[in-house]
């Protein structure tokens, strides 16, 4: 089994994917002899040709809705945006076609095409290369959003929303894309979409969040173990559709939630979490659910981007703060 | 039955790769000793991206966009804007944005992630580097709109790449300023490349510049790495348009001498080959020939400009470095005209974390 960081598993899964169905089409800026500019796509285009592996030219507008095309046409497209920053354009395929295309013929014609777009803040880059906006695409009624946060996850994650039936916005969390290496065998299993996971198991305070964060909250999840305390770390994962039996399970046993993300707090996918608690699990709960993200300002450019991102020290503040309820 | 339009795109180049003329050159250019104050520019341009560069590489700047053999574009047309003109620019046009009082200082810190940087204290209606390719075209058509809404003689700068052209931002914004026929430079920096896909991968037209014509504006393609020509061109086009002539097209031949950015490495999609033949058609060692030659620019002179030029860019790196940051809670001061109560309680909460983490690396240091 090879040890693979997450931009390698990614390349791993695409390739799979591929090499099982002929239908799987990758294609997208860069994405051919440069491999991708993080080089995810790396070899794809030697080993499966250039019909299966397109540079396409500078258009995410027209990336998503040849994909939208290509679906329609029975084609299993796997579309790069390059960063996230650059996958407003493709907006309008994405909410008026790509989600809507199977109710609005009743299932006649579908979507199942992936779009890929590297997300996230503290890779010291450039302007627009920083932002997390994963809450606009899991507003949208019909689309997938799915975040791995792990290279076995990058994996299991993306194998499966190539073979879903229907349009997935898969977000690749690129500060994480090197930062562990893990053994992932290339055995083609996925892993489920729709679904949590539990990274870690606690009983006295429920830590919620995903993509890159989840590094800061398992850190944050081991200081407050050394403090005696317990927290539960999930993993959302799959954003939309929302599994909120797992997330509310655990708040059932602990009482508490602390909800984690980068992207800015108003409208975050945190305040759904937290609006489906009080719903759902407001007589379970011991204590206001916190949140910790980033704050309701314009990402900073890289000198001060650090004081944006959740640190591990908010994490474990907010814990601490949703403890102190008796 | 007669042809419903015919369409012409003239090539302008008065110098070859030798620094030779090969026609007579324009009347600006005939004193040659006109054309130093362009030359020393592109080198000033050329000493500021190798400092960029340098200071990426040892971790004192973030990402940056080498403009290596593209000089004389940025400077060509530069050096005909007037103050009252207003600068779209890409990433790529630093020449273009010191010519217009953009310093050196500010690009440092643009690139060292400062947003400082994009707050101009001489050009303050020049737009800052637009980093989402194309979206910036639009925005051109409508300072060249509130021009005109105004009868103001003052003409626009809009700078794109070669892969921008594939954007429908492109067209839309060439459209408006066609049917209304808008004072604004179209300025395509054709580098043959966006990152690793060529420029024939781009698109099938022969020429970008006849991109132009769908939306009913003149178009030329010139010599990009001819300084002459490149002014001549921008030159004609912005007095046209101050005048109220409409806007226009011009495609600049160049070639991407170095990397994409500092992230990117070139020799996985081009050969070194294909880069050294375009090395010996760069605008810089061209116009020196042709000074050279015409007896106005001696070694002496190339000596002292190359030490001017170092010092100057030094300076500037020195005072980009010795600048701290700003606090953190500059990311609330410029959000709003005035800071909502609700974000007042975020920045709060900002300066107290702040403070803390700032008393413990110290307790720890
Ligand atoms: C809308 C958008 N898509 C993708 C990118 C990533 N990207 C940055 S530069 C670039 C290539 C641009 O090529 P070109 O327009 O020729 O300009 P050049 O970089 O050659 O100056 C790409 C794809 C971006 N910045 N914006
Ligand atoms: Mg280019």
């Amino acid at each position: 089994m090879a040890e693979v960081t997450l931009v390698e598993a990614v390349n791993m899964a695409l390739a799979k994917a591929m090499a099982d169905d002929a239908e799987v089409l990758v294609f997208g800026e860069d994405v051919g002899l440069d491999g991708g500019v993080f080089r995810s796509t790396d070899g794809l285009l030697a080993r499966f040709g250039a019909a299966r592996v397109m540079d396409t030219p500078l258009a995410e507008g027209l990336i998503a809705g040849v994909a939208v095309g290509l679906a329609a046409q029975g084609f299993k497209p796997v579309a790069e945006i390059q960063f996230m920053g650059f996958i407003y354009p493709a907006l309008d395929q994405i909410v008026s076609h790509a989600s809507r295309m199977r109710n609005r013929t009743r299932g006649r014609l579908t979507c199942p095409m992936v779009m890929r777009a590297p997300f996230g803040g503290g890779i010291r880059a450039p302007e627009h290369h920083s932002e997390s906006t994963e809450a606009m695409f899991a507003h949208i009624p019909g689309l997938r959003v799915v975040i791995p946060s792990s290279p076995s996850h990058a994996y299991g994650l993306l194998l499966a929303s190539i073979r879903d039936p229907d349009p997935v916005i898969f977000l690749e969390p690129k500060r994480i894309y090197r930062a562990v290496r893990e053994e992932v065998a290339d055995d083609g299993r996925a892993l489920p979409l729709d679904s949590c996971f539990t990274l870690r198991e606690g009983g006295d305070v429920t830590l919620v969040t995903w993509g890159a964060m989840t590094m800061e909250t398992l850190a944050a999840a081991e200081t407050l173990a050394d403090e005696g305390i317990g927290a539960e770390v999930i993993d959302v994962a799959t954003l939309k559709p929302l599994d909120m039996d797992q997330i509310l399970t655990s708040v059932q046993k602990t009482g508490r939630c602390v909800i984690v993300h980068e992207a800015a707090l108003s409208g975050g996918w945190g305040a759904e979490i937290a609006a489906r608690l009080a719903e759902e699990g407001l007589l379970s709960l011991l204590a206001p659910v916190q949140r910790v993200t980033g704050y309701d300002t314009v990402m900073p450019l890289l000198r001060l981007e650090q004081w944006y991102m959740p640190s591990e020290g908010r994490i474990v503040a907010a814990a601490r703060r949703a403890l102190e309820y008796a | 039955m007669s042809k419903p339009a015919a369409f012409d795109i003239p090539y302008t180049r008065f110098l070859d790769p030798e620094g030779r003329a090969i026609v007579p050159v324009p009347a600006f250019a005939q004193d040659a000793s006109a054309l130093i104050p362009d030359y020393r520019a592109m080198v000033l341009t050329r000493t500021y991206d190798a400092k960029a560069i340098a200071l990426q590489r040892t971790g004192r700047l973030g990402t940056y966009a080498s403009c290596l053999g593209q000089e004389a574009v940025s400077v060509g047309f530069g050096s005909v804007m007037q103050p009252g003109d207003v600068l779209l620019p890409t990433y790529r046009e630093p020449g273009a944005q010191l010519l217009h009082g953009v310093t050196l200082v500010e690009m440092f810190l643009c690139w060292g992630g400062d947003e400082r940087g994009h707050d101009f204290a001489g050009p303050r209606e020049d737009f800052p580097v637009c980093i989402p390719v194309a979206t910036q075209a639009p925005h051109a058509t409508g300072v060249a709109l509130a021009f005109k809404l105004r009868g103001e003689a003052r003409a626009v700068v809009c700078c794109f790449g070669d892969g921008a052209t594939s954007k429908g931002d492109i067209y839309e914004a060439l459209n408006l300023a066609g049917v209304w026929q808008l004072p604004v430079l179209f300025m395509i920096t054709n580098n043959q490349w966006a990152i690793s896909v060529p420029r024939e991968a781009q698109t099938a037209t022969a020429t970008l510049a006849q991109k132009a014509f769908a939306a009913g504006i003149p178009a030329e393609q010139v010599d990009g790495n001819d300084l002459i020509a490149m002014r001549h061109a921008a030159g004609q086009a912005l007095e046209k348009a101050r005048a109220g002539g409409g806007p226009h097209v011009i495609e600049a031949l160049t070639y991407r001498l170095g990397d994409h950015t500092t992230a990117d490495d070139a020799t996985r999609y081009r050969d070194d080959e294909s880069v050294s033949r375009h090395w010996k058609e760069e605008p810089i060692a061209r116009l020196r020939r042709y000074l050279a030659d015409a007896g106005v620019w001696s070694k002496g002179d190339e000596e002292a400009l190359i030490a001017a030029c170092a010092k100057e860019v030094d300076a500037a790196a020195e005072t980009y470095l010795a600048t701290p940051p700003e606090p953190p809670e500059a990311m609330f001061d410029h959000l709003y005209a005035t800071l909502p109560p609700s974000l007042a309680k975020q920045r709060a909460a900002l300066i107290e974390e702040a403070a803390a983490l700032i008393a413990e690396a110290k307790g720890n240091g």
